[in-house]
């Protein structure tokens, strides 16, 4: 008992260190730099548009889970489900030549992706479902990007903890062929607790930049000046990084 | 001759601290969900093989729960435990060390020498410091270097979902996402075992001098 007393203490000694270093702006910088080459080690070993692995409908979850957000606790947005969405805008805006504002109706016109894909929770969970809706990249051509935008940011109906939830990607991942703007799982209209009516697939990253209750894209040329600059919800409440490929 | 190449202690030590910080910052990141599955998908309690127990701050970086703070001390060392390792490797190639140190003859495999060495380790008589490996030692730097270390590189690589797009084969190789998480925690745990075995030795057999030949480099006994 001993011995694993001293184990303990030299744990709890070495812990305090490390989290002293982790609240340093120095450590921050290095962190931001480990996301960066993150990002370029995984294009350079995948290639830029590497597709995710896509699934059968065999490997299906039998349920898909719903997490953070699992309602938007409006009127409004209430009055919009008991309609069946039916005045759901999605706008396109930003740097773009001709912002969009679309129905679902207008969604469900353009032309449709299906994939069968995994989900990866940071927390470590996974789920396998199919999502069904248009590649992001048609919207963005017929919005026509102007060539100074840098990101594509995603706003939200839902708040958590009083915060407007919100994310972004880079024109990259914006344009990736699997980044599609969901609006069935499974065949059927989102539920509301993955994000109904519209929700953004980024299949290469990580479930917190998959955003829900989708009302907007805006293309912005930096993400200084949206919300507390770090390009997300999670990233600038708890300080998760803006790229998560892992 | 020395008793540990430069290359070797420099890892050691690199290592040490590197797998040191995974290890503690990945029970915090085992915090935030706390249960295994095997396969590709799993969330749900009902197909968990593992209900994993809650880690102690002490025992987690940071010393709080934070699933945003351990990652990233995670993913920086990771960069670093994988790129020693495999220069570690190389040069252990080079030198000589996997063939000459590491590597088992077909000899060693058979009951006699094995048992000796088990009835001399039980006696904790560790035959001096003649900087050769008998073949308990051999067996289990062996599977620790080439085998678990790898495994965790691996397997860690197969948890990232754009590494999931780049290398779709390593999902193959582990059976799903979820399996190479759960072997991701078991062989974290084997490696804990293994530092504890090591800690254990090194006290029992002449710490000091144990300690200063992985600094100095120390000498090979040649005649032994």
């Amino acid at each position: 008992m001993k011995r694993r007393n001293v184990l303990a203490g030299l744990a709890a000694l070495f812990t305090a260190g490390c989290t002293k270093i982790g609240k340093t702006d120095w450590f921050a910088d290095v962190i931001d730099a480990t996301g960066r080459l993150n990002r370029a080690a995984h294009r350079a070993l995948g290639g830029e548009q590497a597709l995710a692995p896509e699934f059968t409908k065999a490997d299906v979850s039998p349920f898909f889970r719903g997490n953070g957000s699992i309602d938007v606790d409006t009127d409004a947005y209430r009055a919009s489900s008991a309609n069946g969405f039916a005045d759901w805008q999605l706008s396109v805006s930003g740097l773009v030549q001709k912002p969009l504002s679309l129905s679902l109706d207008e969604i469900r016109a353009l032309p449709q992706r299906t994939q069968i894909t995994r989900h990866d929770c940071v927390e470590g969970w996974s789920a396998i479902a199919e999502w069904t809706g248009p590649q992001l990249s048609t919207l963005l051509a017929m919005a026509g990007v102007d060539d100074s935008a840098r990101f594509a940011v995603f706003r939200c109906a839902d708040t958590l903890n009083g915060g407007n939830y919100y994310e972004s990607v880079d024109l990259l991942d914006a344009h990736h062929p699997q980044t599609i703007i969901a609006h069935l799982l499974n065949g059927e209209p989102l539920p509301i607790i993955n994000g109904a009516p519209l929700r953004m697939r980024i299949e290469r990253q990580l479930g917190y930049k998959h955003a829900k209750y989708l009302t907007g894209i805006e293309l912005v040329a930096s993400l200084d000046d949206i919300g507390e600059g770090k390009g997300g919800y999670w990233e600038d409440r708890a300080g998760y990084t803006w790229y998560a490929g892992i | 001759m020395k008793r540990h190449a430069l290359s070797t202690r420099i890892w050691h030590w690199i290592n040490a601290l590197s797998v040191i910080v995974l290890f503690m910052s990945g029970l915090n990141i085992s915090n935030a969900h706390r249960r295994l599955y095997w396969g590709d998908w799993g969330f749900d309690p009902s197909t968990a093989w593992l209900f994993v127990p809650r880690f102690p701050g002490w025992a987690t970086i940071p010393n709080y729960y934070s699933l945003a703070g351990a990652r990233d001390w995670h993913l920086l060392m990771a960069w670093v435990f994988s790129l020693s390792l495999l220069l570690f490797l190389i040069a252990a190639l080079i030198n000589g060390h996997l063939r000459r140190d590491i590597a088992t003859r077909a000899s060693e495999w058979r009951v006699a020498p094995i048992s000796r060495d088990i009835r001399q380790h039980l006696r904790l008589d560790f035959g001096g410091h003649s900087g050769r490996y008998n073949s308990l030692q051999k067996a289990s730097y062996g599977l620790v270097t080439l085998i678990l270390l790898p495994l965790m590189i691996l397997t860690g690589l197969t948890m990232s979902p754009a590494m999931n797009a780049a290398w779709p084969f390593l999902l193959d190789l582990f059976g799903g996402r979820q399996s190479a998480r759960s072997i991701h925690f078991i062989c974290a745990w084997l490696l804990f075992g293994f530092f504890i075995v090591h800690v254990v030795m090194v006290l029992l057999s002449g710490p000091i001098r144990q300690l200063r030949d992985m600094i100095t480099g120390g000498h090979r006994d040649e005649a032994a």
